[in-house]
């Protein structure tokens, strides 16, 4: 489990600039195994918050747990970027050898695990990711979407109870897009990995257990995501949207209709306006 | 209508002569037409950014021309250089390129470049400053010291000085949040009404393309696959999904609610639309 408390971050400040917080007193707690979206602006602060989830970023007030140690406490580094993996936004500035197989046993190797168990450990993370059939390609070779999917077969290889990803969709197409998050969904719900997900593409934190917003380096929403998306009005004042089914919902009972915005999927959204539309009981 | 731009069977091979020879652009034909808000939209590695990359110049064709104006801009090799003025060129993150001490001059090196004076430079950066939102005072500042929207506005108003008659933009909302996203492309529309200017727009998101183009060109294996108004193409979902796109997410509602028998377009692309189609329903069949 990951804990923030009273998490504050301030970044240095440039010449004769007052210094500002980018993140003002978060307290947060990740369950082990739950699928969490973090949403929120460009400079909410959300990013800053996933740093330090692996001690790439430490607090400069409060404290961060990973299942109970310290982020803080240097002896402990390294277990903790273990247990917790990162995958970024650019593709092509994460990955380090070339061919794929190394690249995914680049972590275990440097955590000392004997060869036999290397090659398992990548065999399986390769598999894990949909990109068994790859292992001797070079990684340049590949689309943003598969660049991604080895990113994140090199955190699997080391065996993390945690993968953050921050903005690792961002720079891909939809269908590198739709790959990743399968990927990802499926490690959560086969290997009870902990995901947190770092977006701005509302669409994406739909599946999610738990949706939480940031802004201005706070925790402004925190709930499951049909109820955070039925909050329309709350979510624009932050420069936010809801997925466009909510959008939709949300226009026509402002004409007067009485529609649930928490019918997200494009299936219930179609169900409740056929039903006020009195084409179905 | 002339065309302002037409692609003229393009072919682009990679890695000529050796084993990994590839074409990314094989026989491509398409036009631009002047004014118009063309999309052009395909997964990665269909062809877009060598597709762009021909159209100013960048890149020469292997085989094929590039008409501009209806003028080949290799027949004069030397000169390739005004058809990059005329032929504006904002990359996916352009922010990175940005390398000045102030964002005014980082605006200013496109018009610096084409030999303008000093009077007619100032105004275009102020214009082209104004048309991406930039306030004045912003300009005096180091690049590096602006947020990330700010740069990127800061990156495109420096294609936009130069004034070209075609803007093509490559992803210019990659990587930004939702009110980043619609800032940046009101600009744009608004530059394009205002202006005139044909705007070219390559996008992944099929929400964007369905807002704001005229005429959506959708690229596949190197070739042109389908092209129409967004109505014409987003029509064909299964077609899209099976080329790596997608349709947006309200004409997937419109199709489903085709299927429960509510009579709404099956090509509607826009919340605004299905919205106006439904409270249209609404009222006719009386208070439900």
């Amino acid at each position: 489990m990951i804990e923030t408390k009273q998490l504050i971050f301030t970044y240095p400040a440039e010449e004769g600039r007052e210094p500002s917080p980018a993140l003002r007193g978060v307290d947060l707690q990740i369950e082990k195994g739950s699928f969490v979206v973090v949403l929120g602006h460009n400079g909410s602060g959300k990013s800053t918050l996933a740093k330090h989830f692996n001690a790439v970023l430490l607090p400069s007030g409060g404290a961060v747990y990973v299942d109970g140690m310290d982020t803080r406490d240097e002896l402990v580094t390294l277990e903790i970027r273990r247990r917790v993996g990162m995958v970024f936004q650019n593709p092509d500035n994460q990955i380090v050898a070339n061919v794929v197989e190394e690249d995914v046993a680049f972590a275990p190797e440097n955590l000392g695990v004997p060869t036999a168990e290397i090659r398992r450990r990548v065999d399986d993370a390769l598999a894990a990711v949909g990109m068994g059939e790859f292992p001797t390609h070079a990684p340049h070779l590949l689309s943003g979407g598969q660049k991604q999917r080895i990113a994140i077969a090199g955190v699997i290889a080391m065996e993390p109870e945690t993968i953050v990803l921050d903005e690792a969709t961002a720079m891909l197409d939809p269908v590198g897009r739709r790959d990743v998050l399968a990927a990802v969904h499926k490690l959560n719900q086969e290997r009870g990995i902990t995901v947190v997900l770092i977006t701005h593409h509302m669409a994406e934190a739909v599946d999610a257990d738990r949706v939480v917003v940031m802004n201005r380096g706070e925790i402004v929403m925190d709930g499951a995501p049909a109820e955070i998306f039925s909050r329309v009005e709350e979510l624009h004042a932050l420069g936010l949207c809801s997925p466009d089914t909510v959008e939709l919902l949300y226009g026509l009972n402002r004409g007067g209709m009485d529609l649930p915005l928490t019918a997200i999927s494009v299936e219930d959204c179609a169900d409740a306006i056929a039903v006020a539309l009195g084409k179905m009981e | 209508m002339e065309p302002i731009i037409r692609v003229d069977h393009l072919t682009h091979t990679y890695s000529a002569g050796t084993p990994f020879e590839r074409s990314a652009v094989a026989d491509m034909s398409l036009s631009v037409l002047p004014g118009e808000f063309l999309g052009i939209i395909g997964h990665t590695g269909s062809g877009k950014s060598t597709l762009i990359q021909h159209l100013n110049g960048l890149l020469k064709p292997t085989s094929g021309h590039i008409w501009l104006n209806g003028q080949d801009i290799w027949a004069k090799p030397k000169e390739i250089r005004k058809v990059r003025f005329r032929v504006g060129l904002v990359f996916q993150y352009p922010e990175y390129q940005l390398f000045e001490e102030t964002a005014y001059k980082d605006i200013a090196f496109g018009p610096k470049n084409m030999g303008l004076d000093e009077q007619e430079i100032d105004r275009r950066v102020r214009d082209a400053a104004a048309f991406v939102g930039l306030e004045s005072a912003l300009l005096e500042r180091s690049p590096f010291e602006l947020s990330g929207g700010q740069k990127r506005r800061v990156a495109i108003a420096g294609v936009i000085a130069m004034e070209p008659e075609v803007l093509i933009l490559d992803e210019p909302t990659a990587g930004l949040d939702p009110a980043g996203r619609d800032m940046i492309l009101s600009q744009i529309r608004a530059y394009h009404q205002a202006r005139g200017t044909t705007v070219v727009l390559v996008s992944h998101s099929m929400e964007e393309i369905a807002r704001n183009v005229d005429r959506i060109v959708v690229l596949h294996s190197a070739r042109v696959y389908m092209e129409g108004t967004p109505a014409e193409v987003f029509a064909h979902a299964d077609e899209l999904e099976s080329v790596g796109l997608d349709v947006p997410q309200v004409t997937k509602v419109a199709a489903a609610l085709r299927a429960r028998g509510v009579a709404v377009d099956g090509a509607t692309y826009t919340v605004e639309a299905l919205e106006r189609q439904l409270l249209a329903l609404k009222g006719g069949s009386g208070p439900c």
